[in-house]
């Protein structure tokens, strides 16, 4: 593998972010070397399942983002650009309203998911099957705007204050609820969509010259079209489904990595999955430590707060020149 | 024996003509220039060819196959083509761009063999920018970006060559090199079809020129008689005393 350093260096940094997310908040060793029953459970019925969800959300809004810069070629394509990301959210607030989260227990999940299905359908079937990236683009935004205002007005009817904060909490995102059923409703839909994206690497290296030359070199750029945004919904609408909305990791991760991958699409799709990972686990470690009783802190605020840094850094050193 | 042909052909984009009734066969070995004004349909004829753009009517046929039948690595690995004004949005290395020159011959996932290195290195070192494969193609000026892409085009090693003003941004001693080089690859067996303005460069190295005007073929055939003082100045509407003249210029 050509990027073996750089991966291995990425697993190091992972395995660093999941023992930080471990050890935060205290780690009862000792009464977990005795037996203590309830020692064992909250590291394995809690920490472990938040960490597990933590670390595959993280790598699917990585991969989701680098495949679609990629396509897009566009360096601020991010996953919510296809308007997965908010038809998921639509969905799960329409469960949230109507209360019906309790369904089958998976019932957030469930419209999420459904959610994120109908937002890509739509999406495919407005752009048409020729449509160009650029018509995708802009049909992804009418469906992420579409997905957004229904969303608000959901808020807007909302019956009661509480209703209207769990809504508004929800979309935030979070991991605090997590456990071994998200982990199984989550990891399949990842996994598939993952697979799904990880198709498209030749394909968006052929895109560097552009869609003309792509399809000179015996890319499908229809079927491309639809693996980028069957494996978006996939990947993204699981982690919408158990966690809400967790922006800029998609965005920050394939650009803090590309440079040290050349550049090339196909290169920074593993890169950008464990960056993604890495950035997701540590900024849960972060809200894990800093959130007390009764102040739970939201993930979507961490993640910027630990990624903008780099992305000034990034956007700083960029703007003087070659590297 | 043909290896590329439009019969009866209208070509456009959508349902807009652009060309029509073009009848044009092209054989192994030879090089073709497809000269003619500005928004002629040099390049709709080169991306039809290309298999990249189906006749509105009529067909595009390789050997005795329809080209639209091919499947698109097939036809990527047997026609290397060379859009106009290509682009690239990411600072990659010019090495990296001339690889995607291999893409059609290696399955998904599989990494550069040494067999498509080498061709990558030939490429490189036929269009003269094997010194800059390590440097950033957008940083490149465009008369090398312009031999980096065809290092692309040529790393296919594929029996067609199609190419949109080869020579648009190269200065002259490149011009000459470039078309030497095309003449070559002709003269290998391949063929070579290029959209050119450069009616001196095209008399000399070509062995035959399709003059386009006026929504059809105008001209078609060697460059003495295509390029002649009479079609000259009917399609380009100049005075051109004797004709396109080979131009006599070459390296020192």
């Amino acid at each position: 593998m050509r990027d073996f350093k750089l991966v291995v260096i990425q697993l190091a940094i992972c395995a660093i972010a999941s023992l930080a997310h471990l050890l935060a908040g205290g780690f009862p060793l000792g009464a977990l070397l005795s037996g203590d029953e309830a020692a064992r459970l909250i590291l394995v019925d809690l920490r472990l399942p938040r960490l597990v969800l933590g670390l595959v959300i993280g790598a699917s809004l990585g991969l989701t983002g680098a495949v679609l810069q990629g396509y897009f070629r566009n360096p601020l394509a991010d996953p919510g650009i296809v308007g997965v990301t908010s038809s998921a959210g639509l969905g799960a607030v329409i469960a949230l309203y109507f209360g019906l989260g309790g369904f089958l227990g998976i019932g957030v999940p469930l419209f999420a998911i459904l959610g994120a299905a109908t937002g890509a359908a739509v999406l495919l079937l407005v752009a048409g099957a020729r449509a160009s990236a650029t018509t995708l683009i802009l049909s992804g935004v009418a469906v992420a705007a579409l997905a957004n205002s229904l969303t608000a007005l959901m808020m807007n009817l909302s019956p009661n204050p509480w209703a209207l904060s769990e809504i508004a909490y929800w979309l935030m995102g979070s991991l605090a609820n997590a456990s071994w059923t998200e982990v199984s409703v989550a990891l399949p839909l990842i996994a598939a969509g993952c697979f799904v994206l990880a198709f498209t690497a030749r394909a968006l290296d052929a895109l560097t010259l552009g869609e003309e030359t792509a399809r000179s070199l015996g890319v499908n750029l229809t079927l491309l079209r639809i693996l980028c945004v069957a494996g978006a919904a996939l990947a993204v609408g699981g982690g919408v489904a158990v966690a809400g909305a967790i922006g800029f990791v998609g965005l920050v991760a394939p650009h803090l990595l590309r440079r040290f991958v050349d550049h090339q699409p196909s290169r920074l799709l593993l890169p950008a999955a464990l960056g993604g990972a890495a950035l997701l686990t540590a900024a849960d470690a972060l809200i894990r430590l800093l959130s007390g009783q009764g102040t739970p802190l939201y993930l979507g605020v961490a993640t910027a707060l630990l990624g903008v840094p780099f992305f000034f850094w990034l956007v700083r050193t960029q703007t003087r020149g070659p590297a | 024996m043909i290896m590329l042909s439009l019969a009866k052909a209208t070509l456009g984009h959508g349902q807009c003509p652009v060309l029509q009734d073009v009848n044009a066969a092209f054989a192994p070995g030879e090089f073709v220039a497809l000269v003619g004004p500005n928004g002629a349909g040099k390049s709709t004829l080169l991306s039809a060819l290309a298999g990249l753009n189906p006749p509105i009517s009529g067909e595009a046929m390789l050997a005795n196959r329809p080209v639209a039948l091919l499947s698109p690595g097939e036809r990527a690995r047997r026609i290397a083509y060379m859009p106009p004004d290509e682009q690239t949005v990411w600072p990659v290395p010019a090495r990296t761009i001339a690889a995607l020159g291999r893409m059609p011959h290696r399955k998904p996932l599989e990494r550069l063999k040494a067999g498509d290195e080498a061709a990558i290195d030939a490429a490189l070192e036929k269009t003269g920018v094997a010194h800059l494969g390590h440097r950033r193609f957008d940083m490149l000026s465009s008369g090398e970006r312009a031999r980096v892409l065809l290092a692309r085009a040529l790393a296919t090693e594929a029996e067609i060559l199609l190419l949109d003003e080869p020579t648009a941004s190269l200065d002259p001693r490149h011009q000459l090199g470039l078309m030497d080089l095309l003449a070559a690859e002709a003269a290998s067996g391949k063929l070579v079809v290029i959209a050119a303005h450069a009616l001196g460069l095209v008399a000399r190295y070509c062995s035959r020129v399709i003059l386009i005007d006026g929504g059809k073929v105008a001209a078609d055939g060697p460059p003495a008689e295509a390029l002649s003082e009479s079609n000259l100045e009917r399609v380009f509407a100049i005075t051109a005393p004797g004709g396109a003249r080979p131009t006599g210029w070459s390296p020192a």
